[in-house]
């Protein structure tokens, strides 16, 4: 079944909702897909009937436009595969359909995950990704009295600390691998950026009593079948805190797969866009974190401008082009603040696993001269996940950078590789070869 | 400029079990391998160890090999995923069971053991195939491994018995005793062994047609599928000289994955993903296994095997400076890799060897001066 | 003007054979989160349950209604699903 959208859109986040908000007002024919079960992305998940979320000003107003424009959404939508330029076919989870969708312009919204970096105990249930919990707890999960361990490194485990407080969580400490020094220049930036001010300081205030500990990292977590405890440094001594969860993650990397495999330049491992947020091919936009981890501020307007571009209303989207810069420039501000220190690379030891689909441990690892010898010999990478995981963290502790994307970007059945054939086109079931 | 008795030009599995055999025998030896040591025509392929009985040559070479596969099998690490699964050679109809009772008689006078299964055996054996098919051939011995690290086992045999692998640029140009590398390195060798697989731009004198394949790898289906499964008219489809065919072929990995395929296409170079025939190669397998269907798949890929006229691979010398080839194996690289490398260092060393070398000589075919650097 | 959300539901699930009650809606890995069993036992014999808790890690894992290698962070619950731990 193939569907047409003049604008079609790929991710129900930030961006990819004011994207979608901007073209359908502008008058397109505007599709947006998306892999979860409802819209948001990550940062604005929502939360389950019976985990839902505290209220969000920012993501209200978001969802009321997009909802008050023509926009159609469809969500559990994967995409798998571009099987010819200007279509894309998408895998139905609930259904098992494989959709086809033509467009005129795409626009990439794909988000970001969480960097993982090994350390011992990490495959340890109990232990999750910062966001990877507070996902887990959007989706029902309980964690009423469990005392937790945030760590790793970004913004992004304040959010987290404070929205498992609210879950009744007792967040024990906060570990920010960032020292100090790194982030006072960050800090004091925030004062050209108001809003983001008042936030931290609303996030400080709910943490009151919770330490925030900068300069400190996980060096192993413990237990046998589950999580008892996280083993903490700073370089100079190292404790252990007694904890039921513990979430870690080290800042975002950038969806980029769906801009590869469309043959999009990537600069430095993002995807590069120019001033209206055009890929390196003229049809397609891309717009949010995969352009550079810059936050939700500057998703929704990268969104807009894309999607004002897109239905060539180019000059509404020039007004916009400064604020984006300044938002922009917050997020080389995160980059460097939030910068990976050296310990974390030399945190796993010789059986520590890397890669998790495959089990693939470090010494395994560490003596391959490239991702493309490791792939062969260890099969790391070559799970499910498909190098999400792992690809990040080898990166972080080899260097090696994962160069080839292929179809299907996401696992799906078998009869979803290929375009369905119906009863018409019989040539296949005649197939008996004949010398 | 650095010396060598030989220089063995490829680092996939034809060219690492040359390296070891060559290493054993106590010759230095040289590897040039320009990329990702078995990261081409070796990490492209499906690791089937089978008897081919489509010709007498055929069956003597793939059974030779076969027996030093299992010669080696226990000296093999885990990686190499070395399985004794079985093929089974399944009849779709009448006809094609009277295939399978001549494909018996012809292995059993060869010495390979195999039996006759009825429709009935077959899906006890089997359950995951549509009902309704005749029966089959289950040859016992054959196995599966994992190509890429049995490459890289062997290469790793032959750096510990003194081989240096020379890594990162390719040779450009052979002459009488030297190879030159693309940054220009001359290195000499008093013997030299071509085995660049699916790369044939050394040896244009030969008659070699890349076949391009597709492999999809599933998730883990533990005991869905017990032993590598071909349909008989694999044999057609590998015969055809000139039109593209896919037949049905599917191999249980010991992780439980499902290795399906299979295609080939002649006169394409592109390496990119060709749907059409994915589908056809697809709807062939779900044919005979519907329950494919609902297996998620991981990765879909392609690879080019090297092709002769006569199917059979060319091994020994092309030239009379000291020149050799060990190429054109078709689908049966990763089978006749051991063979080959016995029968390459017995080329080299002037040994009898353990089958009669001359139906895989490359002067049974026509050829032209090789060229000179 | 927000309506007033329907009344939330408990349905029932089966856990590895076990009844339990769910919230409907909830995803399928807060079952197994909940009652503190793995969704997986990986390649050497871990236990493994969620991590990325966004659909891309796979190590959530487990077969539902039949069907092995379900993302369970991204299947919400419905009444009688057979959920259980798969390798």
């Amino acid at each position: 079944m193939t569907r047409h959208a003049e604008v079609l859109i790929i991710g129900a986040g930030p961006a990819g909702l004011a994207a979608a908000t901007a073209a359908a007002n502008a008058g397109a024919r505007v599709t947006l897909l998306d892999d979860n079960v409802g819209p948001g992305g990550q940062i604005w998940r929502g939360g389950t009937p019976c985990a839902a979320s505290p209220q969000n000003s920012a993501r209200e107003t978001a969802l009321r436009e997009f909802r008050g424009s023509k926009a159609s959404l469809l969500t559990g939508r994967r995409v798998a595969d571009a099987p010819e330029p200007h279509v894309l076919r998408a895998f139905v989870e609930e259904t098992g359909i494989v959709e086809s969708f033509t467009w005129d312009r795409l626009i990439l919204a794909t988000g970001a995950r969480e960097r993982f970096l090994p350390f011992p105990g990490w495959t340890l249930p109990g232990v999750f990704g910062a966001g990877g919990l507070q996902a887990l707890v959007k989706g029902g999960y309980s964690v009423e009295g469990k005392r937790v361990v945030v760590a790793g490194t970004g913004p992004l485990l304040l959010a987290v600390a404070v929205h498992l407080q609210q879950y009744g969580a007792k967040v024990i400490t906060v570990a920010e691998q960032a020292s100090l020094r790194a982030l006072l220049p960050f800090a004091v930036k925030l004062s050209s950026h108001p809003g983001k001010l008042v936030q931290g300081a609303r996030y400080r205030a709910a943490l009151r009593g919770v330490p925030y500990r900068t300069g400190c990292w996980p060096v192993s977590a413990e237990g046998i079948d589950r999580l008892t405890a996280v083993r903490l440094s700073d370089g100079k001594k190292s404790w252990t805190e007694a904890c039921d969860l513990l979430a870690c993650g080290f800042h975002l990397v950038p969806n980029t797969e769906l801009a590869s495999l469309l043959g999009c330049k990537l600069v430095d491992d993002f995807v590069a866009v120019g001033p209206t947020q055009q890929t390196s091919i003229e049809s397609i936009y891309c717009v949010g974190e995969p352009t550079g981890i810059a936050g939700v501020d500057a998703a929704l307007i990268q969104g807009r401008i894309a999607g004002l571009a897109a239905t060539n209303k180019t000059e509404e989207a020039k007004t916009l082009f400064k604020k984006r810069d300044r938002e922009q420039a917050f997020g080389k501000r995160l980059d460097r603040a939030f910068a990976l220190r050296a310990e974390l690379r030399s945190l796993a030891q010789p059986d520590t696993i890397v890669c998790r689909c495959e089990d693939v441990r470090y010494s395994q690892l560490h003596s391959q001269q490239s991702w493309t010898d490791a792939k062969l010999q260890t099969r790391c990478g070559m799970g499910p996940c498909q190098g999400r995981v792992c690809g990040p963290a080898v990166q972080t502790l080899f260097g090696w950078r994962n160069s080839s994307i292929r179809p299907p970007l996401f696992p799906i059945p078998l009869s979803a590789l290929v375009p369905a054939t119906t009863p018409a086109s019989n040539e296949i079931t005649q197939l008996q070869e004949t010398v | 400029m650095t010396s060598f008795d030989v220089l063995i030009l490829g680092a996939g599995i034809v060219g690492s079990a040359c390296a070891m055999e060559c290493a054993r025998a106590g010759l230095r030896v040289g590897i040039v391998e320009p990329s990702v040591p078995g990261g081409a025509a070796t990490a492209a392929g499906m690791g089937h160890l089978v008897v081919m009985d489509d010709s007498p040559a055929q069956m003597a070479l793939s059974s030779y090999s076969r027996s030093v596969w299992q010669d080696l099998s226990s000296s093999l690490p885990d990686t190499v995923e070395y399985e004794q699964c079985g093929t089974i050679w399944v009849a779709a109809d009448e006809d094609e069971m009277d295939e399978v009772h001549a494909k018996s008689s012809t292995y059993a006078q060869a010495g390979i053991a195999s039996e006759v299964l009825s429709s009935s055996q077959l899906a006890k054996e089997e359950p995951n195939l549509r009902s309704g098919l005749a029966g089959g051939l289950l040859v016992h011995d054959d196995g599966v491994i994992y190509p890429p690290a049995a490459a890289g086992f062997f290469l790793g045999t032959a750096l510990s018995q003194g081989a240096q692998l020379l890594r990162g640029r390719a040779a450009v140009a052979l002459g009488q005793g030297s190879v030159t590398l693309e940054d220009g390195t001359q290195l000499s060798a008093n013997q030299i062994v071509v085995a660049t697989g699916s790369d044939l731009r050394l040896v244009p004198s030969l008659p070699l047609q890349k076949r391009k394949g597709h492999l999809v790898i599933t998730d883990r289906y533990p005991g869905f599928v017990r032993h590598q499964l071909v349909e008989l008219g694999y044999l057609k489809s590998a015969h055809k000289l000139t039109a593209d065919s896919v037949a049905f072929n599917v191999q249980p990995r010991r992780t439980g994955q499902l290795l399906i395929g299979s295609s080939r296409q002649y006169g394409s170079d592109d390496p990119a993903v060709d749907a059409s025939i994915l589908s056809r190669m697809l709807e062939r397998a779900q044919s005979y296994m519907p329950r494919l269907a609902d297996l998620s798949s991981i990765r879909v890929w392609t690879g080019f095997r090297a092709a002769t006229p006569d199917k059979l691979p060319l091994i020994g010398p092309i030239s009379e400076d000291g020149v050799f080839v060990a190429v054109g194996f078709e689908g049966l690289g990763i089978t006749n890799a051991p063979g080959a490398g016995h029968l390459v260092a017995d080329h080299l060393l002037g040994r009898r060897s353990a089958i009669d070398p001359t139906p895989y000589l490359p002067s049974r075919v026509p050829i032209l001066e090789p060229s000179h650097a | 003007m927000r309506k007033a959300p329907a009344p939330l539901r408990q349905i029932t699930v089966w856990l590895n054979g076990n009844s339990i009650a769910v919230m409907e809606g909830a995803m399928a890995s807060s079952a197994f989160l909940a009652a503190g069993i793995p969704c997986r036992i990986s390649v050497d014999g871990e236990p493994r349950t969620a991590l990325c808790g966004m659909g891309i890690c796979f190590d959530c894992r487990a077969t539902v209604d039949g069907v092995a290698h379900r993302r369970t962070c991204q299947t919400p619950c419905r009444e009688g699903m057979r959920i259980e731990t798969q390798r």
